[in-house]
């Protein structure tokens, strides 16, 4: 709560601070606009239409999953459980998939958001802390997995003629529907977030859960609200990815909760909860994509080039980040 | 801090039930792992040989010691994540140095785990990043590193290393040697050095640390570079004893195992509590929840739903006391 009002005040008293929030906020912004206007004059291939749409296409599967992840944080807690939960997702809509489109759908929905939910609960009411919770969450959701495809060694497809194969490969005005769905529902992010009372309520838990708790807001609800969104949009991720590559491939997801923490942080919301923007986890999620892009491009470099250039930029990042609140907190 | 003060002082007053379900909070991993090895020995077959326990207590080594250093930087209300990348960075040099003797290629494989612990202290303590975003960082650039450096799998056949990953002495391997010797080192620490207390102490109220004048910045720096240190042994214990190193699979997931060894050993991660003995327990606690699975052959998705069952639980038991509060 202190931060709010030390950030209010700094802003309006000195341009220096507001140049340094500006930056602090933006700064993954900032990277993504520079990177890609270089790697537009660096790679001829990199600017066409073709190659945008499918960077937008590849990071929308990641980008669903770190919009649940980016309420979570700013609640103040985490779920490490997302790449799990997205395998899980994506095998139970191509095993769904054989008895309709509907079914492939909702089935990883349901059990997905259940996990969810079951997790909230344990974290918000029984008091766990979500980093334990969400890592057995983690294992459970594998375990899961590996239960209905017979260890790992069937690989469900989705039907030849499955209309859920339209879901993700289908396009409109030439760009993807996962892509169309992700700007609706980070759309919607951004208005519960920022016009709703249960967004307000988010950020207060984050910002300090017993002030909120004193003040008489719903925090239990609220948090198990949050675990719950992420559990759905983790399987809403691995329903996409089934749907796009018309089958449940049970290795998927595994470290993908911390490239989506990555990008969340990326964004510039706070890991402490309480601050950030719905918006800024798109924008980091756009980065790494971007980052993988351009590895692919230079011939010469393979993936384990993709992986130090993005933990060094998470590092750097963060280290900007902190240096810039401090420049705030100095200004008069 | 107050609440579970105030709660203990009244189950001291108090007899009965209550005083019994603190006494089990307290010990539970104690019990939870004798219980566990009584029905090994009436159920698993062959499992009272020396040969189980030797195989046992190899397999548990490596986790055990990053588990250690891991119970240090939790104490001080921070977390590890880059551990597992360390041990891939520490096992993927081991061939690339080994013409140069023995002792460089392990000096060298140590000496990253110190830069790569350095990096994250001065991150935490100096800049003042959170722990798990700093870690998390060193995590995925160290593992991509590890790739660049190792390549393939790379076989190992120096006899210096083959010999610490596979002799022993008067029965007891090297590996196991060397494991008991940090657990006793880690003792000490938390127990009978200055550093310990103030480790605590920070991880229990940072400000009023710094306040108290306690060297906090050099404090985390030390914490973070132990555990680094310990990550890059713990990996180079593991290249010897599979006379390998196979970068993108040394050290996978290893974080999460150690930590949650470490928190159902009964050490929390608000920080400001170290048990080491717990942390032992812990890991020869998961350990053998993994060997009792595979001993009876139970497939891969009920043991990892059986694991996480068992780690809430464990966790549930523990923080009934703190929980209250909520």
């Amino acid at each position: 709560m202190t931060t709010t009002v030390r950030r209010q005040e700094s802003a309006s008293a000195s341009s220096r601070a507001r140049l340094a929030r500006l930056a602090q906020r933006q700064g993954a912004l900032v990277i993504l606009v520079v990177a890609v206007l270089a790697a537009t004059f660096s790679f001829e291939s990199f600017g066409t239409a073709g190659n945008l749409s499918n960077i937008a296409l590849q990071a929308s599967f990641l980008a669903v999953v770190a919009l649940g992840m980016t309420f979570v944080i700013m609640s103040g807690g985490i779920d490490l459980s997302v790449g799990s939960v997205f395998a899980l997702g994506g095998v139970l809509a191509a095993w769904g998939a054989g008895h309709g489109t509907w079914a492939a759908i909702l089935l990883p929905l349901g059990v997905c958001g259940l996990i969810g939910l079951v997790q909230g609960l344990v974290i918000a009411r029984g008091g766990l802390p979500a980093f334990i919770v969400t890592l057995a969450g983690l294992l459970f959701a594998r375990g899961l997995l590996l239960f209905i495809s017979d260890e790992g060694s069937t690989t469900y497809k989705v039907p030849p003629d499955s209309a859920f194969r339209q879901l993700a490969q289908g396009e409109f005005l030439g760009i993807g529907y996962p892509v169309w769905l992700v700007l609706v529902a980070f759309g919607i992010g951004g208005l519960v977030l920022h016009r709703t009372s249960y967004g307000a309520t988010v950020l207060a838990i984050g910002g300090q859960e017993e002030a909120a708790d004193l003040m008489g807001l719903p925090v239990v609800r609220t948090k198990m609200i949050a675990y719950t969104v992420s559990g759905l949009l983790a399987g809403l991720g691995g329903v996409l990815m089934a749907s796009y590559t018309s089958s449940g491939v049970t290795v998927l997801g595994v470290g993908m909760e911390l490239e989506v923490i990555s990008a969340v942080v990326l964004g510039g919301t706070l890991l402490t909860g309480g601050a950030g923007t719905v918006l800024g986890s798109l924008v980091g999620v756009l980065l790494l994509q971007v980052i993988k892009n351009v590895i692919n491009q230079v011939g010469s470099l393979n993936s384990n080039w993709q992986a130090v250039i993005s933990g060094t930029i998470l590092l750097v990042v963060v280290t900007v980040q902190r240096w810039l609140a401090t420049v705030q907190r100095r200004a008069p | 801090m107050t609440d579970s003060t105030l709660t203990r002082a009244e189950s001291g007053t108090r007899r009965g039930p209550r005083r019994d379900a603190d006494w089990i909070r307290r010990n539970g991993v104690y019990v939870a792992l004798a219980l566990l090895l009584a029905v090994n020995v009436a159920v698993t077959d062959n499992f009272v040989s020396e040969d189980t326990l030797r195989l046992q207590l190899i397999q548990v080594a490596p986790v055990l010691i990053v588990a250690l250093g891991m119970a240090l930087v939790i104490g001080t209300e921070g977390i590890d994540l880059s551990v597992g990348a360390v041990m891939a960075i520490a096992a993927a040099l081991i061939p690339l140095y080994i013409g140069y003797g023995t002792g460089v290629a392990i000096g060298i494989a140590l000496l990253a785990g110190v830069a790569s612990g350095a990096l994250a202290g001065i991150l935490v303590g100096r800049v003042g990043v959170q722990p798990i975003i700093a870690t998390l960082g060193i995590m995925v650039a160290g593992r991509g590193l590890a790739n660049l450096f190792g390549g393939e799998i790379k076989s190992i056949r120096d006899p210096g290393i083959v010999a610490l990953g596979s002799q022993s002495v008067l029965g007891v391997p090297y590996v196991v040697l060397i494991a008991a010797a940090v657990a006793a080192l880690a003792w000490f620490l938390v127990r009978r050095s200055t550093y310990g207390r103030q480790l605590v102490a920070i991880g229990g109220n940072k400000r009023a640390a710094e306040l108290a004048g306690l060297p906090v910045r050099r404090v985390l720096v030390t914490t973070y570079v132990l555990c680094g240190l310990l990550a890059a042994l713990a990996g180079v214990l593991l290249a010897a004893r599979s006379q390998a190193s196979d970068p993108t699979k040394v050290g996978l997931l290893v974080e999460l195992s150690a930590i949650t060894a470490v928190v159902i050993g009964g050490t929390p991660l608000s920080g400001g509590q170290v048990r080491i003995a717990g942390t032992i327990a812990g890991a020869l606690l998961m350990q053998l929840i993994t060997a009792t699975l595979i001993f009876h052959d139970i497939p891969d998705s009920t043991a990892q739903i059986a694991q996480a069952v068992i780690v809430v639980a464990a966790v549930y038991v523990q923080l009934g006391r703190r929980r209250t509060r909520r």
